[in-house]
């Protein structure tokens, strides 16, 4: 409206300006409101995540350390190879207990009654002689010489030495005797008891005494598991979604699968975990525990998602590119492959991710195909029974010793540095494919 | 007036009255010497709609034939018959013939690749391909396989880029991305790439539109140029653009080809009443 159509005391222009500036006021106040909602929204998921990262930090970074004890070990000829043969089969057949009691005794040697020396004794890990065998094994010239090692503690007097125990508890409630107590202060003051670098937690699978229980187990069981996934569901459910948003006809029957993948991605995990049960093992005849199994099951529970997502990123694509494509005489497939495909992967690989995450943390489908079991030994392949990690956790958390509560807060701390990792991996990727357009 | 009635009997597919007297569809001459592109009776519906009705021209050799007409008259729709895109719309029916040299283009026989190798297009929005400067002129030559090496391959991309005036701006830049050059460049990228397959005839939908008066010069003299090598068909909304490039001009109406002519006659003498409405900018 023009200034020169003035008309008595207001301007038309003046009045219009006035209504935009108390409009203006309540629209800043409407707008400052909405940015407090947000901030607070923000904040309170911040403050959740923190408080998450607290109190399971707070519980698991005891679990970097371990309590060992340093012992004279004296591997004697007679006991591990008496005719000195060298076979490693003698020497593996030998009481490896022996050398760390008589080690314990030379430390204490004013304990002598038996139900005390045998107290003594528990105060070293079972796990201690069979490191002292695979050492032995590794090297048998050994036989006959002496080492100073330091050799895993029994679990209560890791958590003696952490301050999860109190001292001033009564005996029975702490699971240590006052003796005991005692025997572990004089190691200690000797400085022949110390928190060491947890070097088994990191490289033992599950175990039922907590200090020898170690995470590796699950963790290559869930690497070979989501290897399995990944390697399956991406391929697939990329191909599907680009089969079905280029090449496939728009009818009934595709509107059809359509719908069905949507009600696929929310059908409860626990069911494909049923799913799996049944068809892999019990008509396919996989072995239990696999992760090679607990790959397909997730594969079947992640492929939707992946679909899903690539199918909207492939909506996301520009038409004017593929015009372009296709008005150059690329075919429909040229077309896909050459332009549609790169420009559409950044969005694929976040589907993929938020997929795989969410395989990564799932234990119910795994439960059903027999994942939880206990496993001692570390998976080498993908038929080997393993565990994953969200099973450890549950497992674990399940376990009345208390140390397996620190073991629990640090299984999960694993279980979101590998989720981290993972992520980072796919955000380098995305950039990678990232392109402007 | 004339446009209600002709709105009046759009939905019964009837011929509009004022064409109906004077006793033929499209006024004009369709036919011309030496046609590339000949096209008959042809109709184009999405769906129900009826985008298209009864069209038939001829594009001929060496020549600039201009699309004008009012804002969703079918201009678009016609270009993209002719190398087949329509049939990328799953509700686009076309039916009719347009032979290409004599070949009926909807034949069954005939493959939809080779056809866009032979007719290429140039659209509205410069859409160069997120790829380098070089990838982008490479891609035709590269997919349809005319470099036998990388040297004859460089070469294409060099005289491409040199007809499309383009060559001075990127040869140093030729790694660079194709989406990094400005609009015009762009739109001249878009170019280098549709001669880089050597077509027969190049579409061009309103390639102008989008740039400034220079670039839009640099492209019309482009356009000049290239007429002594292919048929050129463009659709744009510049009366002057259309009286300046082309040689011939078609008017279209709400789906009906009303009048062709030379470029000359249509500007200067429309015999059609709807033409000289909106030659005059009484309409559209
Ligand atoms: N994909 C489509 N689906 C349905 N109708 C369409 C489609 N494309 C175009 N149309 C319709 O067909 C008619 C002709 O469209 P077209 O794009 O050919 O017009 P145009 O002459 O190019 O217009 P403009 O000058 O605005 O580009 C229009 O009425 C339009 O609404
Ligand atoms: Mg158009």
């Amino acid at each position: 409206m023009s200034e020169q159509s003035a008309s008595g005391a207001l301007k038309p222009g003046q009045k219009n300006r006035q209504r935009v500036e108390a409009g203006l006021r309540r629209r800043y106040r409407a707008e400052a409101r909405f940015r407090a909602y947000g901030i607070a929204a923000v904040a309170l998921g911040l403050s959740f995540v923190a408080m998450l990262f607290v109190s399971i930090v707070s519980t698991g970074w005891t679990i970097f350390r371990q309590a060992y004890v340093l012992l004279e070990i004296s591997y004697d000829a007679d006991t591990f190879d008496p005719e000195g043969t060298g076979d490693p089969e003698v020497i593996g057949s030998g009481d490896f207990s022996a050398p760390i009691k008589a080690s314990m005794r030379e430390l204490f040697p004013d304990v002598e009654a038996r139900a005390e020396r045998r107290m003594l004794y528990g105060l070293v890990s079972d796990g201690a002689q069979f490191e002292l065998r695979k050492r032995l094994m590794a090297g048998p010239e050994a036989v006959g010489s002496r080492e100073t090692l330091w050799v895993l503690a029994d679990d209560r007097v890791d958590q003696l030495l952490k301050g999860k125990i109190g001292r001033d508890q009564p005996a029975d409630l702490r699971g240590l005797s006052d003796e005991e107590v005692a025997w572990i202060d004089r190691l200690e003051q000797a400085g022949q008891l110390e928190l060491r670098f947890n070097r088994s937690f990191f490289t033992q699978g599950d175990s039922r005494e907590p200090e020898q229980a170690g995470i590796w187990g699950a963790l290559v069981g869930s690497a070979l598991t989501l290897l399995v996934t990944l390697v399956l569901s991406f391929p697939i459910g990329v191909a599907a979604a680009v089969y079905l948003e280029e090449f496939a006809a728009k009818n009934r029957l595709t509107d059809f699968i359509e719908v069905n993948i949507n009600n696929l991605a929310a059908v409860p995990s626990i069911v494909f975990g049923l799913l799996g049960l049944a068809v892999f093992i019990q008509l396919f005849g996989l072995p239990r525990s696999a992760p090679l199994v607990g790959g397909l099951v997730l594969t079947l529970m992640t492929l939707p998602t992946i679909i899903i997502a690539s199918r909207a990123a492939l909506k996301g694509v520009p038409p004017s590119i593929r015009e372009a494509a296709l008005g150059m005489g690329a075919s429909q497939v040229q077309m896909v492959m050459h332009h549609v495909l790169p420009l559409a992967m950044p969005g694929m690989l976040t589907g993929a991710i938020i997929g795989m995450a969410r395989a990564l943390g799932e234990s119910a489908p795994l439960l059903m195909i027999g994942m939880v079991a206990f496993i001692v030994d570390v998976p080498g392949a993908l038929t080997d029974p393993s565990t994953a990690l969200p099973v450890q956790v549950y497992l674990w958390a399940d376990s009345p010793e208390r140390a397996f509560l620190e073991r629990t807060s640090g299984a999960i701390l694993v279980l979101l540095a590998f989720l981290l990792v993972m992520n980072l991996a796919a955000v380098i990727l995305r950039q990678k494919f990232e392109r402007r357009w | 007036m004339t446009g209600e009635t002709t709105h009046a009997t759009r939905g019964n597919h009837v011929v509009p009255p004022e064409r109906a007297e004077q006793g033929f569809r499209t006024i004009g001459e369709i036919t011309t010497d030496n046609p590339v592109v000949v096209c008959r009776g042809v109709n184009v519906h999405y769906g129900d709609k009826h985008a298209i009705r009864d069209v038939s021209l001829d594009i001929a050799h060496n020549e600039v034939i201009a699309m004008i007409g009012p804002s969703g008259c079918g201009k678009s729709t016609f270009l993209r018959c002719i190398n087949r895109l329509n049939d990328t719309i799953p509700t686009a029916r076309v039916s009719g013939s347009i032979a290409l040299d004599g070949r009926d283009i909807y034949d069954k026989q005939q493959d939809v690749v080779q056809l866009r190798a032979r007719v290429g297009m140039v659209f509205q929005k410069p859409n160069p391909f997120p790829k380098t400067v070089y990838e982008n002129v490479a891609y035709g030559p590269r997919i349809h396989g005319l470099a036998a090496d990388r040297t004859e391959l460089d070469e294409i991309v060099q005289t491409s880029l040199l007809r499309a005036g383009l060559w001075e701006e990127v040869k140093d830049r030729l790694e660079s991305p194709g989406t990094a050059l400005s609009g015009g460049q762009q739109q001249r990228l878009c170019i280098a790439r549709t001669i880089a397959v050597s077509p027969e005839v190049i579409l061009m939908d309103e390639p102008c539109s989008a740039l400034d008066p220079i670039a839009t010069a640099r492209i019309e003299d482009l356009i000049d140029e290239l007429r002594r090598n292919y048929a050129i068909c463009i659709v744009t909304h510049s009366m002057q653009q259309a009286a300046r490039v082309s040689q011939r001009t078609a008017y279209f109406h709400l789906g009906d080809l009303i009048e062709v002519g030379s470029t000359d006659q249509i500007f200067t003498n429309p015999r059609h009443k709807l033409t000289e409405d909106y030659i005059t900018g009484r309409f559209g």
